[in-house]
């Protein structure tokens, strides 16, 4: 039966067809499960989106699955369902439990497999080896800061300090603090966020001093803590001394003493580089950075390390031709544009030299001067064997017990030299369980 | 009845009787003013949320505190719907709170029945055995469930969503107590008359409990509505999570804006307040309520 | 009254509680049983590593002072919340069964808030009570003097958490006391009037026994909230901080297991809870329902 118009139909079709090259090939979807929240998590999905309309191949699900440790339990439950997806976000604390947990396709291995020549050198040092192993990148570095300090700048002028002149040591940051309380400019000296991670961590890197033994545990799993010596007693010991008076007010874990800087309570923050945005948008007075202050000769001062999370790749997925996919996108990730991009909307640095190179040609750094303090302080001196980052097992429940411990000096109800003696044989222990999972 | 001594056989003389319609008064308007304070204290902390949710950044962390809504509301609003998606989060919550409380309540009524107007062997077991159900929070065998919804290749699905949580005890032991308070006689004369057990609790006990549905209703409608941790595990795309997820995901770690979050908090608790309301006279009375 | 259950049949009765049982082993018992096991086992997160070390994990709960500390937590929290929460629902449910003006409209007022999530509440009393930045601190430090630091002092955030608990469980307590005291018959409390008790004798010898089947029920679901349902308000408010202050039984099985990944610990932990748990209810019946009216 020759129909003249259902042959005009059928040419019509196969006309079509032939314009739309990926005609019934649907992409392959590639599945991200992320725990950024709020504006940060319209820009995760702002990069997926220009992702997916790069190319046809495979569309990015990008889905919010919980706070960051709800994140990794989602993610171990997937995999133990023999279902993962196939990229997770993890903090950084979880590293060496992704690391060992033989659930893992390195991010090495799986760019190398899919034919992508990454030049590894290009990547800001102390970003690059906090998730690398043996020399290898293990997991994407994704979200990444590093602790610096805000001042305010208002409160500054108004106890007839220099607002142009931040300090650079804690000698100074004890004496503008007193000025500043004294002139009435503010309630409060200073405060702090993540307290293990800007006064323990950061603080001894920042020093040049080691947080663990076996160069903070990247040469071996016999790791012990050693944030109770001298230097731990004394900077503890003066928080303690600081928080009775009055300079230092403590204001809780994690990012709850934001408001204390925000309303002008306290005019020195030590904060999270990546805490710009809200800053900039909550504050209303004049404001600027610097970097951490340090206690002077005779310790030295090198690179302070990150903190944030990366991307890891599970295997056992599925759908097995999505890894192609997921190569293709964090090579995407990490180029230059995407990396700018990504900086300038949520404040995490760029992790590649090329991209904080372009953000200088751009004038953006000449700009957002301030925004220019978490790169030179991460790229102050190259990492030493104790500034590389941090790799202990069971570092969470780590973590929780230092600042836990913290805590206590804080309330006053331990010394500095009983509290971190206390965090260091309970951390100890921790190290040893973890250790003796591996043995 | 008269465990109480008799002091009020002598006749009252006047004084006496206004000094008591005084007293009476006065303890009238204590229990207002109580009563009063009492819900403004009760009230406070939501009214706070709005207003939180009315205000720009600046004003949310400036000292002295602001107890008055401001004019972002709009903005704060549609921000918090199309960032976190709370359209569709909202209906999904709607239906898992529906579906929860309803199997919920058939289930827990099938077994209360059986335990109180049955005797089987297993009758004090399987009372224990659903009790028990109460003990264990979801936190810890989290990832256990997961794996025996996704072997069931219920991930991502409203079955998923509900059927798991519908394993609880609190309705089961509401209505074993319902049940006990209606009297025996009932169920004799509906076996003298020749009804089966299923007919006498078609006929005779579901009418009886109806206010009693209605207030288990409310109250599992809110638990369904509240569930975040397992939606939030189960679900792996965005189309099927559900409202309280909305409002952790607007939290942004590293400094929160709190008015978007606090605009989708409130739109989160409006709908099960409204069943509250909705429901109150039922809710109160039906609670524990027998036909006697 | 006790009641005797009057219908025979065999297989009738295990059919109608088939559902039930079947959703609880399935989805409760099965999976339980799988993280339990863990109890006697010291595991890697993903499972890669999995070894039988016995009871060390209770050895070393039971020598750990954190865990006492933890217990003692609970102990107060657990009772701070049932009693506080309960009687002052009693209280506010015996004003608002009155014969005033405007109940209805009171009685609404007082039962909204149990709509509230949990995690919402959380975050509310995170706000209202920050010792930076919180309403509820600034007007108490005004009033008092006090700093009412709990990110420092341990105490003042076990009262905030216990606080904030009995603020969330408050509607549905008011609802259910307000059922049972519309349930007492009005002539049985006027007959007292008559005989000329006062208003406390009322309440303590008719109104309080006849009550007694509901602050039976209410003790037990307030206990079983109390002690595993309020970790989402601590979550939000305290994190179980300061110096582990505030780490109930219950949030530390949370912590450990859930964000710290130890599930060897973890289904230690759950093993001593259910336990626990089991005691309390078995007392709580024992002497419960002796006591109590039908």
């Amino acid at each position: 039966m020759w129909r003249p118009r259902s042959f005009l139909l059928a040419g019509l079709i196969l006309i079509l067809a032939s314009l739309q090259p990926a005609w019934g090939q649907a992409p392959v979807p590639v599945i991200f499960w992320h725990g950024m929240g709020g504006h940060l998590g319209t820009v995760v999905q702002a990069l997926v989106t220009q992702f997916n309309e790069s190319q046809s191949a495979y569309r990015v699900e990008a889905i919010y699955k919980g706070s960051y440790d709800e994140v990794v339990t989602a993610a171990i439950a997937a995999y133990r369902a023999q279902d993962p997806p196939h990229l997770v976000q993890v903090y950084e604390v979880g590293t060496q439990t992704m690391l060992m947990s033989g659930a893992i396709y390195p991010v090495y291995q799986l760019m190398s497999d899919h034919g992508y020549q990454v030049d590894w050198e290009s990547f800001v040092a102390p970003v690059l080896s906090y998730y690398s192993k043996d020399g290898n990148l293990y997991s994407m570095p994704f979200n990444s800061s590093t602790p610096i300090l805000y001042y305010n700048k208002d409160a500054f002028a108004q106890a007839g300090l220099d607002p142009e002149q931040p300090p650079a040591t804690w000698d100074e940051v004890e004496a503008f603090s007193r000025q500043i309380m004294e002139r009435d400019a503010a309630s409060c000296g200073f405060t702090i966020q993540w307290p293990s991670w800007t006064m323990i961590e950061n603080m001894r890197a920042w020093h040049g001093l080691p947080i663990a033994t076996q160069e903070n545990g990247f040469a071996g799993l016999d790791v012990e803590l050693l944030i109770n010596d001298e230097f731990g007693r004394m900077h503890v010991g003066k928080l303690a001394e600081w928080a009775k008076s009055g300079i230092f007010q403590y204001g809780g874990r994690g990012g709850s003493s934001d408001p204390l800087f925000l309303n002008g309570q306290c005019a020195i923050f030590i904060a999270s580089s990546a805490a710009m945005g809200t800053i900039r948008q909550a504050a209303s007075f004049n404001w600027a950075t610097a970097m951490l202050p340090h206690w002077g000769e005779p310790y030295e001062k090198v690179n302070s390390i990150i903190g944030g999370a990366s991307l890891w790749v599970l295997k056992g997925a599925r759908n097995p031709d999505a890894y192609a996919g997921v190569a293709a996108f964090l090579h995407f990730l990490t180029q230059p544009e995407q990396q700018a991009f990504w900086h300038k909307e949520t404040g995490y640095i760029a992790i590649s030299n090329p991209a904080n190179e372009l953000l200088e040609r751009e004038g953006h750094f000449e700009a957002n001067p301030d925004q220019r303090t978490a790169w030179a302080q991460l790229t102050y001196s190259p990492p030493t064997p104790h500034t590389r980052g941090l790799r202990l097992g069971n570092f969470i429940q780590i973590r929780d017990v230092i600042e836990e411990e913290l805590e206590n000096i804080f309330a006053g109800t331990k010394t500095a030299e009983q509290g971190l003696d206390d965090a260091v044989a309970r951390a100890n222990r921790l190290l040893r369980d973890f250790a003796d999972l591996y043995r | 009845m008269s465990v109480f001594p008799r002091a009020a056989t002598r006749p009252m003389i006047q004084p006496r009787a206004a000094r008591a319609r005084l007293k009476q008064r006065l303890g009238r308007l204590a229990a207002h003013l109580l009563l009063l304070v009492s819900i403004g204290i009760i009230a406070f902390p939501v009214y706070y949320v709005f207003v939180l949710s009315t205000q720009s950044m600046e004003e949310v962390v400036v000292r002295p505190t602001i107890l008055r809504p401001s004019t972002h509301l709009v903005a704060n609003y549609i921000t918090a719907w199309s960032q976190a998606g709370m359209g569709r989060k909202l209906l999904n919550s709607l239906v898992v709170a529906i579906t929860v409380a309803v199997g919920k309540i058939v289930i827990s009524l099938l077994s209360a029945f059986a335990i109180v107007y049955f005797r089987f062997a297993l009758r004090k077991v399987v009372f224990w055995l659903i009790f028990i159900t109460l003990m264990l929070p979801v936190e810890v065998r989290i990832v256990a469930t997961y794996q025996v919804v996704s072997d069931l290749g219920w991930l991502n699905s409203y079955v998923g969503l509900t059927v798991p949580l519908m394993a609880s005890a609190t309705a089961t032991f509401l209505f074993r107590q319902f049940l006990q308070t209606v009297p025996g006689e009932l169920a004799e004369a509906a076996q003298l008359d020749g009804a089966g057990p299923m007919r006498f609790l078609w006929s005779i006990l579901l009418p009886l409990s109806w206010t009693n549905i209605a207030a288990l209703f409310v109250v599992l409608f809110v638990y369904g509505w509240n569930q975040y941790l397992w939606p939030l595990m189960i679900t792996h795309t965005e189309e099927m999570q559900v409202a309280v997820i909305g409002i952790k995901q607007l939290v942004n770690p590293e400094l929160p804006q709190w008015n978007i979050t606090m605009a989708a908090a409130m739109m989160t608790l409006l709908p099960p307040v409204l069943v509250i309301l909705v429901m109150q006279r039922w809710f109160v009375k039906g609670l524990i309520e027998s036909e006697k | 009254m006790v009641h005797r259950p009057v219908f025979r049949n065999r297989l009738l009765p295990y059919l109608l509680v088939l559902p039930q049982v079947a959703i609880s082993v399935i989805f409760f018992f099965w999976p339980a049983a799988a993280s339990l096991r863990y109890a006697v086992m010291r595991a890697s997160p993903f499972g890669d590593r999995l070894f039988y070390v016995g009871l060390a994990n209770f050895e070393r709960l039971f020598t750990s002072a954190q865990y006492h500390r933890s217990l003692v937590t609970t102990l107060v929290f657990s009772l701070g919340v049932t009693v506080l929460g309960m009687l002052i629902a009693l209280g506010l449910a015996v004003l608002a069964n009155q014969k005033i003006r405007g109940l209805p409209a009171y009685r609404t007022a007082l039962l909204w808030p149990y709509g509230i999530a949990p995690v919402v509440a959380g975050i509310i009393w995170l706000f209202l009570a920050h010792p930076a930045y919180g309403v509820l601190t600034y007007y108490l430090r005004a009033a008092t003097g006090l700093s009412f630091n709990w990110l420092v002092d341990g105490r003042i955030a076990l009262g905030l958490v216990i606080v904030a608990s009995v603020w969330a469980r408050l509607g549905y307590n008011i609802a259910f006391f307000l059922a049972g005291l519309q349930q007492i018959p009005q002539t049985l409390l006027e007959a007292a009037t008559v005989d000329g008790a006062s208003a406390l004798q009322r309440f303590w010898h008719v109104t309080r026994p006849l009550l007694s089947p509901i602050t039976l029920f209410l003790l037990v679901t307030n206990t079983t909230f109390s002690l595993f349902e309020t970790f989402g308000v601590i979550d939000a408010i305290t994190r179980g901080g300061p110096g582990g202050a505030t780490e109930t039984l219950v949030y530390k099985a949370y912590k450990d297991g859930f964000i710290a990944l130890d599930v060897g610990s973890s289904g230690a932990q759950s093993v001593v809870l259910m336990v626990l748990a089991i005691i309390l209810t078995a007392l709580q019946f024992r002497f419960g329902e002796r006591r109590v009216t039908y």
